[in-house]
């Protein structure tokens, strides 16, 4: 029979440890390692070492995989006092995971040196009820969602693509969404327009939309802008003034040329993230302009087509799925601009043709004479956002 | 194997409603916009004008924007796939298309 102290004893001689002061030393020279607390959720939810992964040693072996996929990674332990952790780490080297060491002592000592620690946002039980299935990922995690609920997203029309978008972002629980559509609910929206109802036909979308969000997630806060974007207000709607902050990340589901140009050019100078959809008939393209690291829309357009050459609006149709498709794809991009997960469509121009169902990427390059975003740009601010005329006469 | 020009829903009133052209052996992407433009009179006036590829218009080769390679002069192979992908505006606003979001011009 083995005892418990003869247990720790063999244990302690099969791993690494490894002292606080190490760990400091390592988090201040930013040293790649995964820091792994293997303490209760409870434990954990009162405070950890700032970047500390949290996996509880119940679920080790059913989570490594998962959690800390690289085995090869560097991987540092640690738990209250140093025990449960020497135990993980012997059932990580178990299972292959050729770089654990753990820490000795553990995070009683590491508060009382007054050592840097987090505390994890504290989400309430409804809320870790809601977005459970978000917390399971460890990409968003409690901390990726109490970003999303701190998050803030403008959404430029509450139509076609702004529905879908729209719903999605308020179900993930992004904390503020902006909407800016000055137009009221027509019979003929609800074809696509999931936001809307039968029963709001003649009401304003922006109004329709507030209520469908606040069914759906009581956590989200709807801003409503009921007007269409100008050169006169973009400045206001962009700016965040008196709407409790700056936007984190502008979706852009307009729906002519003459604002797609103006926004493009509006976020160059408010620095804002535009996620761009369009759409027509069957084919929708989507991509993602991060302003001054990625190309813009002139990089990709330099200008809107003329009035004669552009198809008509009014005439052309869509395929009411075809939203659907396009505007998660934009929902789903703005997640993980909120997040800083994942690899965005930026500098890449995905199109998808509904009847031959395909998907394309297409390069989108920076250009380096870019009148809005190039190192001498004409289209400034200060030079007066520009004002295209005549698209999508509605006659 | 030809190079196989894909034109965008907008253009397949000239080709037709074919959505995929095949061209015999063009040297160029000049070329394969005067073929096209041989088979589908038409076609070249909406991609192009004196400057060359109109602005609000993107002509791939695989996937890298002509812009970006030799323009017209780019180089095509066998096999090669020309894409032209213009600019579209919609997002499926208002009751006709011209929606709330922006400007009603």
């Amino acid at each position: 029979m083995t005892s418990y102290a003869d247990l720790i004893a063999s244990v302690r001689k099969a791993v690494t440890e490894i002292s606080l002061d190490e760990i400091k030393r390592r988090l201040e020279h930013k040293v790649p390692m995964l820091l792994v607390d293997v303490r209760e959720k409870e434990e954990f939810r009162a405070g950890y070492i700032p970047g500390a992964l949290s996996l509880p040693r119940g679920f080790l072996e059913i989570q490594a995989e998962q959690k800390l996929p690289d085995r090869k990674a560097p991987i540092v332990l640690y738990c209250a006092g140093g025990t449960r952790s020497a135990l993980a780490a012997k059932t990580l080297q178990e299972m292959g995971y050729q770089h654990v060491e753990t820490a000795n002592p553990g995070f009683v000592r590491w508060k009382d040196l007054g050592y840097p620690m987090e505390t994890p946002p504290q989400l309430t039980d409804a809320q870790r009820d809601r977005y459970g299935r978000h917390l399971l990922l460890p990409e968003v995690g409690e901390v990726g969602q109490a970003k999303l609920l701190k998050s803030r997203v403008l959404l430029l029309g509450a139509g076609g693509l702004g529905s879908p978008a729209a719903l999605y972002l308020a179900a993930a629980g992004v904390g503020t969404i902006g909407i800016v559509d000055a137009d009221t609910v027509d019979a003929s929206n609800l074809q696509r327009q999931i936001l809307h109802t039968t029963s709001r036909v003649g009401t304003p979308k922006v109004e329709s939309a507030a209520k469908t969000i606040a069914e759906l997630n009581p956590d989200v806060n709807v801003i409503a802008f009921k007007e269409r974007v100008t050169s006169a207000n973009v400045d206001r709607i962009f700016g965040g003034e008196g709407q409790g902050g700056p936007w984190d990340v502008i979706v852009d589901g307009c729906d002519n040329f003459p604002t797609r140009y103006l926004v493009n050019d509006a976020s160059l100078f408010h620095k804002i993230p535009v996620v761009h959809g369009s759409i027509f008939r069957f084919e929708g393209q989507a991509t993602t302009f991060r302003p001054f690291e990625g190309p813009c829309y002139r990089c990709m357009y330099p200008e809107p087509p003329p009035p004669h050459l552009a198809p008509s609006c009014q005439e052309a149709g869509v395929l009411g799925i075809l939203c659907g498709i396009i505007g998660t794809v934009q929902a789903t991009e703005a997640i993980k601009l909120l997040l800083g997960k994942g690899n965005p469509l930026a500098g890449r121009l995905l199109t998808y043709d509904s009847l031959g169902m395909k998907f394309r990427e297409l390069r989108v390059r920076r250009d380096p004479h870019c009148p809005a975003c190039g190192p001498h740009p004409t289209i400034t601010r200060e030079n007066g956002y520009i004002d295209y005329e005549g698209f999508c006469a509605r006659g | 194997m030809p190079v196989i020009a894909r034109i965008p829903t907008p253009l397949r009133s000239l080709t037709g409603g074919s959505e995929e052209i095949a061209l015999e052996n063009p040297a160029t992407v000049g070329d394969a916009i005067a073929e096209l433009e041989r088979k589908h009179p038409g076609v070249k006036e909406r991609l192009l004008d004196e400057k060359g590829v109109r602005k609000f218009i993107n002509v791939y080769v695989g996937d890298e924007d002509i812009r970006f390679l030799d323009g017209l002069k780019t180089a095509l192979k066998d096999g090669d796939q020309l894409s032209i992908v213009p600019a579209i505006a919609g997002g499926a606003g208002g009751a006709g298309g011209a929606g709330g979001a922006g400007r009603r011009a």
